[in-house]
């Protein structure tokens, strides 16, 4: 059996796993989801109403009717409603999911346009002072959590230029394009530094392996310029760990950076799944955590397509 | 293992990582037995806010906390965290991995697939599910950790353990009659300790950043008890006041992490010498 089959065959079986297990940590949530949703007003209603709203949410219902239910829903498009909001789960995420969308490619803009470049200076100076700088850069950039960086950014933004970024809502990018993305640059930054750090890494470490095969010095040999050499014959073939890595890195990207929508107070999916758990709405919660391991399988299985067409040793089973 | 600390002790990188690593142990230990500057928790309420002094080395918070003595039981906390997350994903993942590649057919299916099904989950969603349903406090934030490490480790360990189970020694050892848990422990066990320890040293680099995140979000460490995400996160409003409160706290976090990211890479290089000096 091709690796491509067998990775598609096994994704709607992880799927299927992944909604169970939401549903069903979801359910082990302690306390019941009507004073969760109501709060001390719960305590106001007649036995008569509150089972009037468990049958209207549908949790009156064995465990196992209440997935199919949900399963069911979710092949129609239909997640619930969110308590939170009143409005259904798919809309609300719908509603939060461009700003995400625009965040993690401009972090992924941001992070490949500077890791690249560095990562193949670092490799055709490999040893030397450059190279050394390089290296401790993205050592330190690794080692940095996106929230230090998001607040110093703010602390220098705001001390040394007087300046606030926007924060609170977004303007959509169809809206207003460039006040769109002037919102969104210092967050993107924040995102996109530990993973330009990353990108440098495995470009570097990349490059420096195919400058070391002997295609590589055939066209040395040849009297290929050394920079054709790079840019022409080591660079397509040192992209393919890249190409891996955006792409895994992307996928966890779409899944809302938490904390740093939180610290930009961006609303984004990330801060919408973290305000559907201290909220405990159970409906919202589900419907965003599964949209968002939906989506990281998907970019997942789509890196490894691509991986597949860039590298055709796998195709043949070869590796 | 005091061989390896040795030639990690020579590569550059390892010896820098291995000293942060010391002197955050240390701060660890000194702030388990008490032996800080002043009382962590205790309120100096004429001396709030006070810059970096002789008295207050890193100033004082808000409430008049001494923020040097906070950020040494901040870093015992945190590395409390990161090794009992990073044992028990090590130990629990270990075992599903060996046990996957041993058995193979069915069980290795069932497992590999339970673990990817983990792995659908972009870490720090895994973490804040587990949060939603346990409540937040410093065991969930080990259990969450740990769960999200397990399925890495059983990957790690599943690899290697299924070509080691095709080899001549492990053959040898069967037929020679050793019980299967002698041949898992002794053959396939042993022999993975260099990948291990590498992915162990990553992890824990992870685990101190994701527990400094989750606290920073208010879902790790609960106050008072003083942790470098929370500290770091009180900081925000004071900024421009008292940047100290900012400065320091984040200092501390990234130096952490970058302790354990530069002797995990050095221990790389030094286990598999076909990387050597690739890594930067």
């Amino acid at each position: 059996m091709s690796y491509v089959v067998q990775r598609l065959l096994t994704f709607p079986l992880i799927l299927l796993g992944v909604s169970i297990l939401v549903f069903v940590a979801i359910r082990l949530v302690p306390g019941d989801a009507i004073t969760a949703m109501l709060g001390t007003e719960a305590g106001l209603l007649t036995p008569v109403q509150r089972e009037a709203l468990a049958a209207y949410f549908g949790i009156d219902q064995p465990i196992w009717a209440q997935y199919l239910r949900w399963l069911t829903g979710l092949f129609q498009g239909d997640l619930g409603i969110s308590s939170i909001y009143g409005k259904p789960v798919l809309s609300v995420i719908l509603e939060r999911f461009p700003l995400t969308l625009q965040l993690s490619l401009m972090s992924m803009v941001i992070a490949l346009s500077i890791g690249v470049p560095l990562g193949v200076l670092a490799a055709s100076r490999n040893e030397r002072p450059s190279d050394l700088v390089v290296r401790v850069l993205a050592m330190l950039g690794q080692s940095t959590p996106n929230f230090v960086v998001g607040i110093l950014i703010i602390y220098v933004l705001s001390v040394f230029f007087g300046f606030v970024p926007a924060m609170g809502t977004f303007t959509p990018l169809f809206a207003d394009p460039l006040a769109s993305i002037a919102q969104l640059i210092f967050p993107a930054i924040t995102l996109g530094f530990a993973f330009a750090a990353s990108v440098t890494r495995i470009s570097r470490s990349a490059m420096l392996d195919v400058l070391s095969d002997d295609y590589v010095r055939t066209a040395r040999s040849k009297g290929a310029t050394p920079m054709s050499v790079i840019w022409h014959h080591a660079l397509p073939n040192a992209l393919i760990p890249v190409v891996t890595l955006s792409g895994v890195e992307f996928g966890y990207l779409l899944g809302g950076a938490v904390i740093v929508e939180q610290i930009f107070a961006l609303p984004g999916l990330g801060r919408l799944v973290l305000d559907a758990i201290t909220q405990r709405d159970y409906a919202l919660v589900q419907g965003t955590v599964l949209f968002i391991a939906f989506n990281f399988l998907v970019v997942n299985l789509l890196v490894d397509l691509a991986y597949v067409a860039l590298d055709p040793r796998i195709r043949i089973g070869r590796r | 293992m005091g061989k390896m600390l040795s030639s990690l002790f020579r590569h550059p990188s390892g010896r820098i990582g291995l000293v942060i690593i010391g002197f955050y142990l240390l701060a660890a230990i000194l702030g388990t037995l008490g032996l800080t500057p002043h009382d962590p928790l205790k309120l100096f309420a004429i001396d709030r806010l006070k810059a970096p002094s002789g008295t207050y080395w890193f100033g004082t918070d808000l409430l008049g906390r001494d923020a040097f003595s906070r950020l040494m039981v901040g870093i015992r906390q945190s590395m409390l965290i990161a090794f009992a997350s990073v044992a028990i994903a090590t130990i629990a993942g270990t075992i599903i991995g060996l046990l996957s590649a041993w058995w193979g057919g069915l069980w290795d299916g069932i497992f590999m697939r339970v673990m990817d099904v983990l792995l659908a989950f972009p870490a720090i969603l895994l973490a804040l599910l587990i949060i939603a349903i346990v409540g937040p406090g410093t065991m969930t934030s080990v259990a969450a950790i740990a769960i999200v490490y397990t399925p890495i480790f059983a990957r790690v360990v599943r690899g290697p353990a299924l070509s080691l189970k095709q080899r001549d020694f492990v053959d040898a050892a069967r037929t020679f009659g050793s019980s299967q848990g002698y041949v898992l422990t002794r053959h396939l066990l042993l022999n993975l300790v260099a990948p291990l320890a590498v992915q162990v040293t990553l992890a824990l680099a992870w685990a101190l950043l994701t527990e400094a995140g989750l606290s920073f979000l208010g879902l790790g460490t609960q106050p008072p008890t003083p942790s470098l995400g929370l500290m770091l996160a009180e900081s925000r409003n004071l900024m421009t006041h008292a940047p100290w409160l900012m400065i320091f706290p984040a200092v501390t976090i990234m130096l952490g992490i970058l302790g354990f990211n530069l002797t995990g890479d050095a221990l790389r290089d030094i286990l598999d010498p076909r990387t050597q000096r690739r890594e930067a």
